[in-house]
């Protein structure tokens, strides 16, 4: 027993050291992360970023990461105002972005990208808001994330408005909303079916005004079913119900990863309905072991296309290609605008690089709303923020024709 | 030969207080110093949160010797009790402390309720049935919470199930929507909360151990038919360590539950359970300290590797399987006892030279 003893205190010992070093072995290793970043100038801006770059999401966080750094690299070669980037780890976790944006904020982060998903973005949100640090989120869609937002369903307004918070992509309701409205313009099917996680926020949330806009509408919807995810192997219920209602059109407001099952097994029993998808669709193309050829003529609603013809997105995809080799998704299109619409605002409000982060948020949030401010890039021209946060753009409908996406207008 | 046990264990459970005082002390100062990273500073109440939960289980594992693997679930009864109370209240209780003592009171007693429902049917099983009982248990918790929707208004709370149909009124507000979870949590936590709060689920585990009831609970454990012979009543001492291991867990829920913005019900799984756990796995079965270290330990660790990047969780199993092979490998046991053999020796020529 007293050897236990001995053990414990030992490891107590050990334990309260390492924590007492804690604050000065993280500014060591914050140094070296800087280095390897190789973009650590003398007055940067630090920007840092949390998204899943390990675990189920890491496509995500990933890619993300990675239009975030194309960006970087890109101004700090301009010359002037010189960006520092740091991504750090959530592994698509509320807890674990927390602890991940308090290690960010160790090392002196001035800018906060938000984290990539929904759910961690919703703490990290609402810790910077404490923290008063400015947020603009790529692909964080929940309508939490900024807060002040009705929920579709009651009417209320569940979490007050976070004010340095804004959104680079759609709103979860938006999305919903668009896809009822493209499908009801575009007469793309009669018999509905849907199938969404109804354990996950995004999916709910984009559910939920799908079926407000679709009743609206007076879409026929003829199936609705439901997964979690601890049942997101095996589709066949959910998929021979839509068989069986007649739906010619199946909406999956879902991440890639399920919706390449459900595309995988539906042609197992070769049903062929029209397959409509949201942004989280994005991504199915590089996905390893899916046949892509399963994908042809799915349907999704994106505001990036590889294909598209202008300069930027050409020079950027090109750019991606030779760095990862792999073609960008919208999240990481998004990324790389979130940083240049900072660069943007930066260089229009004349704030000082070595501005504190608080005093940095007041002058983004300034130019931000102001109604001059307009930036155009990868995911859209012309787009401006509100004071609730929400970005306007259009979405574009994609379709996937030999492996890529093509605009359908 | 009685009163040098007593001995014993009043030592081991003095120690344990001490530690554990003696952390809070420590890091209470180097707070106020401002030598804590705020990564540091973020973890303290978690860490708290854990280390009920570990306690609570080694309750369970340890003492009353059943394995259960559905632990997460009395967590996310606590958390989201204590969530739903907490968010009631915010308007009309200004006051963060009294916010918290009633969440976690909720969530304890919810936790307890639920630790009977359970407990009733479950703890006629033993061993390998039990865990397998508690698995699913986990899992039914998680799927009642992602269907579940309460609001509030003026009028009340509101509940449905399954869909939202709640029709809130004017000014109303949702406080748990289903897989959103609840998504506006204000923070009443505080390191010293949790700090109490573990010192009174140790008050309980030791005085429960060292008691009549405590006695019968492990006389249980050793040998179960040799208790029953002697007139055990086996369903209400196993309840009661069970209801009370439960009531910890839900406590340290709400603890934890009231330390995030936000919290939703899949954060509760299996791996969750899990985790916990291995917290009791590496501290050792019924020994309280390697339970409240190996918590914090385990729970900052990720956090400290984090300068590793991409090796950060491969380096995690490793020390983690290091630490249970240095704790509990035959071979390591009989290498630590001759070296503390050996340091014994050496102090002690010391002490007599000197």
């Amino acid at each position: 027993m007293k050897k236990v003893i001995c053990m414990g205190l030992a490891l107590a010992m050990a334990f309260s050291m390492v924590a007492c070093g804690g604050s000065s072995s993280s500014a060591a290793s914050s140094e070296a992360s800087d280095a390897s970043s190789s973009t650590a100038a003398e007055g940067a801006v630090k920007i840092g970023g949390t998204g899943p770059l390990t675990g189920g999401a890491a496509i995500y966080g990933n890619a993300a990461k990675r239009g975030a750094e194309i960006a970087v690299e890109e101004i700090n070669a301009l010359g002037g105002l010189q960006f520092d980037l740091k991504y750090e780890d959530d592994t698509h976790d509320a807890e674990k972005a927390v602890n991940a944006y308090n290690t960010l904020k160790d090392w002196g982060m001035q800018v906060f990208l938000g984290s990539v998903t929904s759910t961690p973005c919703v703490a990290t949100s609402a810790e910077s808001n404490g923290d008063h640090i400015f947020l603009l989120t790529p692909s964080a869609s929940s309508t939490d994330v900024l807060g002040g937002v009705a929920n579709p369903l009651t009417g209320t307004i569940d979490v007050p408005r976070k004010d340095n918070a804004f959104q680079m992509c759609f709103m979860d309701p938006n999305q919903g909303t668009a896809s009822a409205q493209y499908i009801s313009e575009k007469n793309l099917g009669t018999k509905i079916a849907i199938i969404y996680k109804n354990d996950d926020v995004y999916s709910t949330g984009i559910y939920n005004s799908f079926m407000n806009k679709a009743q609206e509408l007076g879409l026929d919807v003829v199936s609705t079913t439901t997964f979690t995810s601890d049942s997101q192997t095996d589709f066949s219920v959910q998929i021979n119900d839509a068989k069986n209602s007649g739906a010619d059109l199946l909406f999956l407001p879902m991440y890639y990863d399920a919706a390449s099952l459900i595309l995988t097994q539906a042609n197992n029993i070769g049903y062929a309905p029209k397959f409509f998808g949201v942004d989280g669709m994005d991504g199915i193309l590089t996905l390893a072991g899916f046949d892509k050829s399963l994908a042809e003529g799915v349907i999704l609603l994106t505001p990036f296309n590889t294909d598209a013809q202008d300069e930027k997105t050409k020079s950027f995809v090109s750019k991606y290609n030779e760095k990862y080799g792999e073609a960008p998704n919208q999240f990481a299109a998004d990324a790389y605008d979130c940083v240049y619409a900072i660069y943007q605002a930066l260089t229009e409000s004349g704030v000082a690089s070595d501005a504190s982060a608080s005093d940095m948020c007041d002058a983004l949030i300034a130019q931000f709303t102001s109604p001059n401010f307009v930036f155009d890039g990868l995911t859209g021209e012309g787009m401006t923020w509100s004071e609730s946060g929400e970005v306007t753009k259009s979405p574009k409908g994609m379709v996937i024709e030999n492996g890529a996406y093509v605009g359908m207008d | 030969m009685r009163s040098l046990r007593t001995n014993k264990t009043l030592r081991t459970n003095v120690i344990t207080y001490a530690v554990v005082v003696a952390a809070f002390v420590l890091f209470q100062c180097l707070g106020s110093a401002g030598v804590l990273s705020s990564t540091m500073k973020g973890q303290l109440v978690p860490i708290c949160a854990y280390v009920l939960m570990a306690l609570s289980l080694n309750l369970t594992v340890g003492i009353l010797g059943e394995l259960s693997l559905g632990h997460a679930g009395f967590m996310s009864v606590g958390a989201f009790a204590g969530a739903v109370t907490a968010s009631a209240m915010q308007d009309s209780v200004p006051s963060s402390a009294l916010r918290l003592t009633v969440a976690v009171l909720v969530g304890a007693v919810l936790a307890a309720i639920v630790g009977v429902l359970i407990g009733i049917p479950v703890l006629r099983l033993n061993g390998d049935y039990l865990a397998i009982v508690t698995l699913a248990f986990g899992e039914i918790i998680k799927s009642i919470v992602n269907n579940l929707y309460i609001g509030m208004d003026a009028n009340g709370l509101h509940a449905s199930f399954l869909n939202n149909t709640i029709v809130l009124g004017e000014g109303g507000r949702m406080i748990l929507s289903g897989p959103m979870g609840v998504p506006g949590i204000k923070k009443t936590a505080t390191f010293a909360a949790g700090f109490i709060l573990i010192l009174i689920a140790l008050f309980v585990i030791f005085n429960l151990v060292n008691s009549r009831a405590g006695r019968a609970i492990m006389a249980l454990r050793d040998n179960r038919i040799a208790a029953e012979s002697v007139g055990i009543n086996v369903t209400k001492y196993k309840l009661m360590a069970f209801v009370i291991s439960a009531a910890i867990a839900g406590a340290g829920g709400a603890l934890y539950g009231q330390a995030q913005n936000a919290i939703i019900a899949t954060k509760f799984d299996f791996n969750t359970s899990i985790l916990i756990l291995v917290f009791v796995v590496l501290g050792g079965m019924g020994n309280m300290l390697g339970s409240i270290l190996a918590a914090a330990l385990l729970t900052v660790l990720p956090e400290l590797l984090r300068s590793l990047n991409d090796y950060r969780m491969l380096i995690y199993a490793i020390v983690l399987i290091l630490m249970m092979l240095f704790n509990s490998a035959p071979a390591m046991i009989q290498w630590r006892e001759q070296m503390t053999e050996k340091l014994r020796k050496t102090f002690g020529e010391e002490r007599k030279e000197g």
